[in-house]
């Protein structure tokens, strides 16, 4: 297997991590940590609604189950932090193959399929809003804990380090797909999945993968937002809010490549604090940045932001990257 | 090498495919024709795994695979081509035909690899790069031939590979399907063009309004008033006889 494609992903890891020492301000750090963890949770949407077609309204259930399994596993139980990472991940996953297998075994695809992962993030809110289990609707609290064995950082660029290895890990899971025989049927059944069975592909287990990977991508993301702000509730962990930003990152950016939800989260987000900087804090005006930044992408670049830089001849082209459109 | 016992296919109230049979021997073309709705796709895709049946078995190498998912079929060896082309729209020829070769390497270059030779064998050689949208439909034909072809199938399904190809086109891929079946592949071909049928198979199967009305050589079936009646309508066998005896 050759690195084609590994430069550019290897050096934006890299831009990002130098920025932080280059004595930038706590309030831009502090953004800068939550545009890696909304780019994290949108590389995690990218997996199945990019590059499987599969586009989710609900990724809030997977960021979610990891924000409380992070906050209660720790709180209630007193799990060690990294511990409670890997556990939260892992139910994420399973979470994410549940719902999966519910779907997909009926064969939803589309907007059924989008309502029926909106509907399940919406009744986990619910029901982590009520159950005394995740605090109700108090949340759950985390301890101010210093210390690398409690994940939590006197020095908050060392945090911002460990959220960017897992967007690089997310890139290279990303990069995989591109360069895998699992991710070359995962496009085929996104292209046409009666032709991709004809030729052999299980399009109900590549799909059940696919989602179970993209859930463990968006825990990750729910369990080290937990971690950042040291609290959760259900309209923070479950709120449409996250599978919003989610898909939104992924869409502006280029959805179906390896850099465009890391570059979407970073545009929407920066043009974002840009806007609430200059508007005085008007509220709302924010969400209207993110309204025209849609309308304005769909007009000029409907393959999200990537497809700008490919034209510049910054990106290379994998084997799935080009989507029909494009076409 | 395939069997089809009494297979049978109901759409609620219409019997598309009615209590049908049919073989493939080994290394043999044969092939599969009737009348314009006579229920022939729908049979193809009962074989294929793509419709389940109401009755009746399929039989592929002495194993019964009636309940089969078409994916498994496919790894068995049996490989399709669509009548209406599906293409994935959004990737190149070659990434098209190495979704096919995955059957049988994990490597995306050797995928690539035998992506680019089988293009070369069905003459898209000079086409890997282009986008499937952008093929004539004589290409669009050739690359849905190339994808079942990259499964390494044993046998193979074609469902009017040459339809809506001119004649020209129609001569270039002749001797391609025969080409293929002297490797070793077994065809079974829907087909319209008769031209075809009499040049290229050992066997035909007539199918009409879901019964299978007459089978035996091409040239034989052709000659047969039943066949002749189910193309041309009720006496037309008569008539066609009346009027030779006339010239004569």
């Amino acid at each position: 297997m050759t690195g084609r494609g590994l430069l550019p992903v290897a050096a934006a890891v890299a831009v990002l991590a130098v920025i932080p020492f280059l004595g930038i301000s706590g309030s831009l750090l502090n953004l800068m940590i939550f545009m890696m963890i909304i780019a994290l949770a949108a590389q995690g949407w990218n997996v199945l609604g990019g590059y499987g077609g599969l586009s989710s309204f609900g990724h809030a259930a997977f960021f979610g189950v990891g924000a409380y399994a992070m906050a209660i596993l720790q709180a209630r139980y007193g799990l060690n932090a990294w511990l409670a990472l890997v556990i939260g991940i892992a139910l994420g996953a399973l979470f994410g193959a549940f719902i999966g297998f519910l779907s997909f075994r009926s064969g939803l695809k589309g907007s059924y399929f989008a309502l029926v992962t909106l509907a399940f993030a919406e009744v986990a809110r619910i029901l982590a809003n009520s159950a005394n289990f995740t605090g109700g609707a108090a949340g759950t609290i985390l301890n101010l804990q210093s210390g690398v064995a409690f994940l939590q950082f006197a020095d908050r660029r060392v945090f911002l380090l460990v959220v960017l290895a897992f967007v690089a890990i997310g890139l290279l899971a990303t990069w995989w797909l591109e360069h895998s025989r699992f991710g070359a049927y995962l496009v085929a059944l996104r292209e046409n999945d009666q032709a991709a069975q004809a030729l052999g592909v299980d399009v109900f287990t590549v799909k059940l993968k696919a989602i179970a990977l993209s859930a463990a991508l968006t825990a990750a993301s729910g369990c080290l937002y937990a971690q950042d702000y040291l609290f959760v509730d259900a309209n923070i962990a479950f709120g449409s809010w996250i599978s919003i930003e989610a898909l939104f990152a992924a869409i502006v950016g280029g959805a179906g490549t390896v850099l465009g939800p890391l570059i979407g989260a970073i545009v929407l987000l920066g043009l974002g604090e840009l806007t609430k900087g200059l508007s005085g804090g008007i509220p709302g005006l924010d969400l209207l940045v993110f309204g025209v930044i849609l309308v304005l992408c769909v007009a000029f670049s409907p393959n999200g932001l990537v497809t700008l830089l490919r034209r510049l001849g910054i990106e290379r082209r994998g084997f799935p990257a080009k989507t029909a459109k494009e076409a | 090498m395939l069997r089809v016992e009494k297979l049978t296919k109901r759409f609620s109230g219409l019997l598309a495919v009615d209590a049908a049979s049919l073989s493939v021997e080994q290394g043999s073309i044969t092939g599969l024709i009737g009348p314009n709705g006579a229920g022939k796709t729908t049979l193809f895709a009962m074989i294929a795994g793509f419709l389940a049946s109401d009755g009746g078995a399929v039989i592929y190498e002495d194993k019964d695979i009636t309940g089969l998912k078409p994916h498994v079929r496919a790894r068995d060896g049996i490989a399709r081509t669509f009548q209406i082309v599906q293409p994935f729209e959004g990737l190149d020829v070659q990434q098209n035909i190495a979704v096919g070769a995955y059957m049988h390497t994990a490597s995306q270059a050797e995928a690539m690899r035998q992506a680019a030779e089988i293009a070369q064998r069905v003459g898209l050689g000079g086409e890997l790069a282009k986008a499937s949208s952008g093929l004539t439909v004589a290409g669009r034909k050739r690359l849905e031939l190339a994808r079942a072809l990259a499964t390494r199938p044993r046998l193979l399904l074609l469902d009017e590979v040459l339809a809506g190809l001119n004649p020209s086109e129609i001569r270039d891929v002749i001797p391609m399907i025969r080409a293929i079946r002297d490797q070793g592949i077994t065809i079974l071909m829907i087909e319209h063009i008769m031209q075809a049928v009499m040049n290229l198979c050992d066997r035909v199967f007539v199918l009409s309004q879901g019964k299978m009305i007459a089978e035996g050589e091409p040239a034989a079936v052709c000659a047969d008033p039943n066949v002749i009646e189910a193309y041309l309508g009720h006496g037309a066998a008569a008539r066609l006889k009346l009027e030779s005896a006339a010239d004569a």
